[in-house]
């Protein structure tokens, strides 16, 4: 099991490796950083010995090399707009993210599951094919019309929710929380159903679909024959089988929320990593970009490491196979 | 706006007798759609960074709400002769800390702003000296006679010596050092605001100094202000309508109407001194980018002439700008310019300018393309699409290519200048022609710097004497015929197709009052909350 880890954090360091790679070659293309940096009054030979000292008249795999050697040593370098150390940014930047998407994945699990199973067992319900219906809402409306709608109808009309920003924050240690003030928790409502509506949307159609497969089975059928309660049926035996998938799509589903909060954070000011990486992109500011894509990748790895592991939690069969697999071993 | 009533009266009956001295508390929340890079005054010569810098920081002069120079950290200066200038420095201003301002920090400062990785050296261009004479008594010493040296020093600002040697910050920022300069999130100004807490890209807070040396005059009535960067345009009206914020700037066009509707909100709208102008690439003999091969159709002026009279700028102001500019016969606000009434843009006439161009050889036209930013101006994409639909209108064929500022800008800028067509706006620093005559339409020239923005290569020998002439003249009246000379020839050759004159659009909440000032630099110190 330890060799097991280990073989994939060490992984790990390839994917981020990879990741690198790609987004160093794609840097090239985002546009010129140094006219990012300078007022209009810079002389273009000063441009010039900017870049030069920043190392981007350099072939390619000479700025790469000399950045993974650096990234190696735990150096990520300085932003070139906001002059400081990315790693420690990022660093600042992280719980607002890490929050977010926490909260969507719980709110989107906590209702998705149970109208998933509904929907399931009364398939030709009249509210399952009203969940059925608006979920394509979910599903077909982008991110940022969502939480634009959210704003106009809660803020502006209502005046019942901040529109912007994390409110009501307390400091842990390193950790900026918003999760203990009613203030934070107000804040976090609106950004994490429009990041979350999506995912909700998608485990509720998976759950429901993954029931109506499960209680076709002969076990389900040899449980009622059994004189199980319902209860005991539909919770007991169905729901346990149709957790696999769930839990695949849910954790794959965590990383590309955190990924893909980038839009969220950007409608609502929220002060996470995506957001800083869009404005980092519009300034081509290179060493934000490039650590963020890499610590992007490490969450991903990181996720899929976790929800491997929860197979073994959930489905007996995978332990026993190992076990034998090591017997023979 | 009920309800808030409600819930302060409720408040305030619940805090009592604690609550008596926060009833005059007046805080000030704002937006603006970007953070400042730093709190540096000398890492990054642009407008927003420098104007919120303005209100912890103050220079030697400053300018009024008029944009006039009036004294600040200076009482007074005189030029005892031509290349010396002398400040008599206000004696009893303290900095934030607490320490004395002196003719130390002058000098300190006018070190600091020319060492490497400061971004305005060009404050003190000319300057070869700087002299204490007495701990209230500095000369500046320039090599010719420089008639607008103080004309930006209103964003100069001073430093305080032994608080930037104190915490190694004696140099300015410098992104290629590796490591943090502790004047990026910290700063001792002089000015009427100190910085309570800053993260940046997040949130910032001020509070006013009480030891402001100017606070008899005091035009605000704020005990804190809290200024937030929101970058969704949507979200920064929405917070404006919901009375989050009390102001925030800028306002998207689309919204004007939204916020002039509601009873709470007001548009501030005003000219800023921004030009915005198409260039032409009138250097190489083979455009970059067009269906000419052999020969550059922008090097006769008829068709630079047919171009400029092909598009319609009041149409372009009526249907894009939705009222929001000023068209312009100057690559200068007319507020910089004394005689800009005389010049006059040439009438929009599509006939006549088909008639030039077939004069020209080009009677079927030809194709081009068009380089233009998406995020830089005021609706700069839409003004792009409106020039591509005028020009089809006369036969030419514009294939439009707008990108991001960061694309843009890498592209049509020197050293590539790789362009054939493309779309600018720029403000003179200095409030001043020469910075225009010298940077935008002076001959091209690394070494001196000249023309470092003129991507189109327009070149008119008699007008960069002009502009050498406008540099050193100190007599105004003479200063401005050679100011006019230039402007006259650049039109008569059509070198420039000058747009219009963007305009400041502010949103505020109906119980503020500020000061809009053309130069779009936001000023704390007048603001009112009722």
């Amino acid at each position: 099991m330890v060799a097991f880890i280990l073989r994939r954090l060490i992984q790990s360091l390839f994917v981020m490796f990879f990741v690198a790679l790609v987004s160093f070659s794609m840097f090239r293309f985002v546009g010129d950083p140094v006219n990012q940096m300078v007022g209009i009054e810079t002389s273009i030979a000063e441009r010039e010995a900017l870049r030069e000292r920043l190392g981007l008249n350099d072939p390619f795999m000479v700025q790469f090399g000399r950045y993974i050697g650096k990234a190696a040593t735990g150096e990520f370098g300085i932003s070139y707009q906001h002059k400081r150390p990315v790693a420690e940014m990022l660093v600042e930047r992280m719980p607002a993210t890490l929050e977010l998407a926490l909260v969507s994945a719980v709110f989107s699990l906590l209702l998705g599951v149970p109208m998933g199973v509904y929907a399931g067992l009364n398939r030709d319900g009249f509210i399952s094919k009203v969940l059925l219906s608006v979920s394509l809402v979910g599903i077909s409306l982008p991110t940022f019309l969502i939480g634009i709608l959210l704003i106009f109808f809660f803020s502006v009309q209502l005046n019942l929710l901040p529109s912007f920003g994390r409110g009501g924050l307390i400091d842990i240690g390193l950790w900026k929380t918003g999760l203990l003030t009613i203030d934070g928790w107000k804040s976090l409502i609106m950004p994490s159903i429009t990041l979350g509506l999506f995912q909700l949307t998608l485990i509720m159609r998976l759950v429901r679909s993954e029931m109506l497969e499960v209680l076709r089975t002969d076990y389900i059928k040899f449980a009622r024959a059994r004189g199980l309660t319902n209860r005991a049926v539909h919770f007991g035996h169905a729901l346990k089988n149709t957790l696999v998938p769930v839990i695949t799509i849910t954790g794959l589903q965590l990383g590309s929320i955190i990924a893909f909060a980038i839009i969220t954070e950007t409608v609502f000011q929220w002060p996470g990593m995506g957001q800083m990486f869009l404005q980092a992109v519009t300034t081509v500011d290179i060493p934000i970009m490039a650590a963020y894509l890499m610590l992007i990748a490490f969450f991903f790895v990181v996720i899929n490491l976790i929800v491997d592991l929860l197979y073994y939690v959930v489905d007996p069969r995978l332990r026993v196979d190992t076990g034998k697999a090591s017997g023979h071993g | 706006m009920r309800k808030t009533l409600l819930a302060a009266a409720a408040a305030a009956a619940v805090l009592g007798a604690f609550g008596a001295s926060s009833a005059d508390a007046k805080t000030f929340k704002w937006a603006f759609q970007g953070d400042a890079q730093s709190l540096d005054p000398y890492s990054l010569s642009e407008t927003f960074t420098l104007s919120l810098q303005g209100n912890i920081y103050e220079g030697l002069i400053r300018m009024d709400p008029d944009l006039q120079i009036e004294p600040s950290l200076a009482e007074s200066w005189e030029i005892v002769e031509p290349t010396r200038w002398r400040f008599k420095l206000r004696q009893g201003v303290k900095f934030h800390n607490g320490n004395d301002f002196n003719a130390d920090d002058v000098l300190f400062s006018a070190e600091r702003v020319r060492k490497d990785g400061s971004d305005l050296k060009g404050r003190l261009a000319g300057v070869v000296d700087v002299l204490k004479v007495d701990d209230y008594t500095v000369d500046f010493v320039t090599e010719v006679p420089v008639p607008t040296l103080v004309n930006e020093w209103g964003t100069w600002y001073i430093m305080d010596k032994e608080w930037s040697e104190a915490n190694g910050a004696e140099d300015p920022t410098d992104v290629t050092a590796g490591k943090e300069n502790f004047s990026t999130r910290n700063a001792n100004g002089t000015g009427p605001f100190m910085i309570q807490s800053r993260e940046t890209d997040v949130k910032t807070v001020l509070v006013p100094y009480e030891g402001w040396w100017d606070a008899a005059n005091k035009e605000h009535n704020l005990t804190e202000v809290i200024f937030t960067p929101i970058g969704s345009d949507s979200t920064r009206v929405a917070a404006l309508l919901s009375g989050e914020i009390d102001m925030m700037y800028p306002v998207p066009v689309q919204d004007m109407n939204r916020l002039e509707n509601d009873p709470n909100t007001e548009v501030l709208g005003g000219p800023e001194l921004r030009t915005i102008f198409l260039g032409m690439d009138q250097e190489r003999d083979e455009l970059l980018h067009s269906s000419v091969k052999g020969k550059n159709p922008f090097k006769d002026v008829r068709v630079r002439e047919a171009f400029y009279r092909a598009i319609d700028v009041e149409l372009i102001q009526k249907k894009v700008m939705r009222g929001l500019s000023t068209p312009s016969a100057l690559m200068i606000s007319p507020l910089l310019f004394k005689y800009s009434d005389e010049f006059k843009r040439l009438e929009p006439d599509a006939k006549l300018a088909k008639e030039l161009l077939a004069e020209a050889g080009y009677p079927d036209g030809f194709e081009i393309t068009l380089d233009c930013p998406n995020n830089r101006y005021v609706n700069d994409e839409a003004i792009c699409q409106a020039v591509v639909a005028m020009l089809a209108r006369i036969g030419v064929k514009v294939n439009l290519l707008a990108q991001p500022k960061a694309q843009y800008f890498a592209k049509i800028l020197a050293p590539k200048r790789d362009t054939s067509f493309y779309l600018l706006g720029w403000t003179p620093s200095s409030f001043d022609s020469w910075n225009v005559m010298f940077n935008i339409i002076g001959t091209p020239d690394l070494e001196s710097g000249r023309g470092k923005f003129n991507n189109g290569g327009y070149s008119n020998a008699r007008f960069d004497e002009l502009t050498d002439l406008v540099l050193s003249e100190t007599d105004q009246d003479k200063r401005n015929e050679y100011i006019r000379e230039a402007y006259q020839i650049l039109h008569d050759e059509r070198g420039y197709i000058p747009l219009h004159q963007q305009a400041l659009a502010w949103g505020k909440r109906s119980n503020i009052s500020l000061v809009q000032r053309a130069d779009n630099q936001f000023m704390l110190n007048y603001v009112k909350v009722d």
